[in-house]
């Protein structure tokens, strides 16, 4: 049994979803429960699998048992450890906020989440390149269908563009597993880094121009600055608890290039090694810029949150672009309380749109509110952590992330990243004092909002002062992690035994 | 052999990443579709090209690689469905906005 635990995030999912497509519409109570249910069996799993894998033992799972490099093989360390927990964390958090009413304005929302969670589990898990397109297509397959949940016109523009600029993306990483493939042979991540190693010399210009392919398609996915234009209005337009769930997809992007450039492009790669930093410790950079500029223009909530995401990507990648043992602990931690952090504040934008009806969550002024107060408070708590102010964990993982750069770094990376963050502050503090101070006289209306809602909003926004409190034991894993990246021939050895023999 | 094969393939590829760019969401799925098709060539091409190759591997004669093709396989079935969902969801756009600009403006003519 334990031995197949590697693969229950992927199966798990997968069964709830199709117990769901039982009836289009109806048995809303039944979905729910299920849906809940096989959420929450998910965080057990995933809690398991973080257990295993923090002993530093590497474990994979040969489907078929057609051992690597030949079958397909889902790969269990630190680092896919940790983000199919963070995951589910999410997932409980958005699929309660969603009993509070969102899964009723549509067909099939339980369905298509639990199939988004396989295919965004299965990213994580999978040690095989083709296995990741595919895995991403399921994701995004999924999301397509959520993103246009309950309708309307502003969702549907925002889908033609993700959907299109997806496609195109499908089409170049499939151009890019083809090259690598013709290359050297292989697909699965560490057979292709072990051969990597003895490379022919005219095959490098290949390689070179497959690995910077992939990087655009995941850029596309992570939202990197070039590729980026399509991520507010998409996370802005889609449903709230759709919208939380996002908070991962751009996270998915950054694994990606942490997992390809570490494992393949690692150390034992030659001349290939780490041909990506260059271009990710710019765009990184420009990123951070670029959306420093929108969230001070945003004139709506949701469209701030979206633009806070964007910090949060330019954040991450720059620690990727460091390339050191520290930067990835450092954003890795970041990694974790920024995903839920945001996922959190798209609830709770929801929900203050919802009580202020007409206006939305357009920053204006409104009527006031009912429960005016307690959505007050965790506004501005929910602003202190995602601005990185202390005491929330979003100081100390924007302290980690400076405090790993290193010299001419240091130089570029604290200016821009200070500046972006008093960009956020200055936006959110507008926002708040609109929204809550600067409301027209009169009584409140609107009715008070779901104990569901309340729920899933905290939930997701407990994670600031629960990884202070914890911050001790959840660095020292992810420094742990982040050795484990720097040495990729562990992984390659377990994988493949024979490696070590012939060097 | 490979001459033909490398110009199809580009010329596709020019052919629908030209309209993929255009303005209205029909040419766009033109595009997408003929993208596809050159992924599809592309990857096919990627074991290397074989003429009279065995498709079962026996000890001594040339043989086709196998793993192209279940790629292709792949590949073109996710590509199926995405362009129904495409379709769909373009002819959605063009009734809920009124116009079948990717923008959804309407004084832009072409």
């Amino acid at each position: 049994m334990i031995q197949h635990l590697i693969v229950l995030p992927v199966v798990l999912p997968l069964v709830a979803g199709i117990l769901l497509l039982y009836q289009r519409q109806g048995l809303v109570r039944y979905k729910r429960i299920v849906s809940v249910v096989a959420s929450l069996l998910l965080l057990l799993v995933s809690i398991a699998l973080v257990r295993q894998a923090a002993s530093g033992e590497i474990t994979y799972y040969a489907l078929g048992d057609w051992q690597p490099p030949f079958g397909v093989v889902l790969v269990l360390d630190r680092l896919s450890a940790l983000m199919v927990l963070i995951t589910s964390i999410l997932a409980i958090g958005a699929v309660v906020f969603a009993c509070g009413g969102d899964d009723e304005k549509g067909s099939n929302f339980h369905g298509l989440f639990q199939w988004q969670l396989l295919g965004i589990n299965g990213a994580f898990l999978t040690g095989d390149l083709f296995n990741l397109f595919v895995f991403f297509e399921v994701l995004l397959l999924a999301s397509y269908a959520l993103l246009l949940h309950g309708g309307g016109k502003a969702r549907i523009q925002a889908s033609v563009h993700y959907v299109v600029l997806n496609l195109a993306g499908s089409s170049l990483f499939l151009i890019a597993v083809g090259i690598l493939y013709g290359a050297t042979g292989t697909l699965n991540m560490a057979d292709m880094g072990y051969k990597l190693a003895s490379l022919p010399a005219e095959r490098e210009g290949l390689v070179t121009a497959g690995a910077l392919m992939l990087l655009v398609v995941f850029g596309l996915k992570a939202a990197i600055l070039p590729l980026y234009f399509w991520l507010p209005r998409a996370y802005a337009a889609a449903p709230a608890p759709v919208a939380a769930l996002f908070a991962i997809m751009t996270k998915v992007g950054v694994y990606a290039i942490l997992r390809v450039y570490s494992l393949i492009f690692g150390e034992q790669a030659g001349s290939l090694v780490a041909l990506e930093q260059p271009w990710v410790w710019w765009l990184s950079l420009a990123t951070l810029a670029a959306a420093g500029v929108g969230v001070m223009a945003a004139r709506d909530l949701r469209l701030l949150v979206a633009y806070l995401v964007l910090i949060s990507v330019g954040t991450l990648l720059a620690g990727v672009g460091m390339r050191s043992v520290d930067a990835t602990s450092a954003l890795l931690y970041y990694l974790i309380h920024t995903t839920l952090v945001t996922g959190g504040l798209f609830l709770l934008a929801e929900m203050i749109g919802l009580q202020r009806g007409k206006p939305g969550t357009r920053i204006v002024k409104g009527r006031p509110l009912v429960q005016g107060n307690a959505l007050a408070i965790t506004f501005f708590i929910g602003a202190i952590a995602v601005v990185g102010m202390p005491p929330l964990s979003g100081a100390l993982g924007k302290a980690m992330v400076l405090v790993a750069a290193e010299g001419t770094q240091r130089l570029w990376l604290w200016p821009l990243l200070l500046l972006a963050s008093l960009a956020s502050l200055i936006a959110l503090s507008r926002a708040g004092s609109t929204l809550f101070w600067r409301s027209h006289r009169g009584s409140p209306s609107g009715s008070p909002l779901s104990r569901y809602q309340w729920f899933g909003m905290l939930w997701l926004l407990s994670a600031a002062p629960l990884l202070v409190v914890f911050a001790g034991p959840v660095s020292s894993y992810t420094q742990a992690t982040g050795e484990q990246l720097a040495n990729p021939q562990l992984l390659i050895e377990t994988l493949l035994p024979d490696a070590g023999e012939t060097p | 052999m490979e001459l033909l094969y490398a110009i199809t393939t580009g010329v596709l590829t020019a052919c629908g990443l030209y309209l993929t760019l255009r303005g209205r969401t029909f040419p766009v799925v033109v595009g997408l579709t003929l993208l596809s098709y050159a992924v599809n060539l592309f990857l096919f091409s990627m074991g290397g090209l074989t003429t009279d190759g065995a498709a079962l591997v026996n000890e001594g004669t040339q043989y086709a690689d196998p793993l192209p093709q279940a790629l292709v396989l792949t590949a073109i079935v996710i590509g199926f469905a995405m362009t129904a969902f495409v379709v769909i969801l373009a002819m959605r756009a063009r009734s809920e906005v009124g116009n079948d600009h990717v923008d959804g403006k309407k004084e832009d003519r072409e």
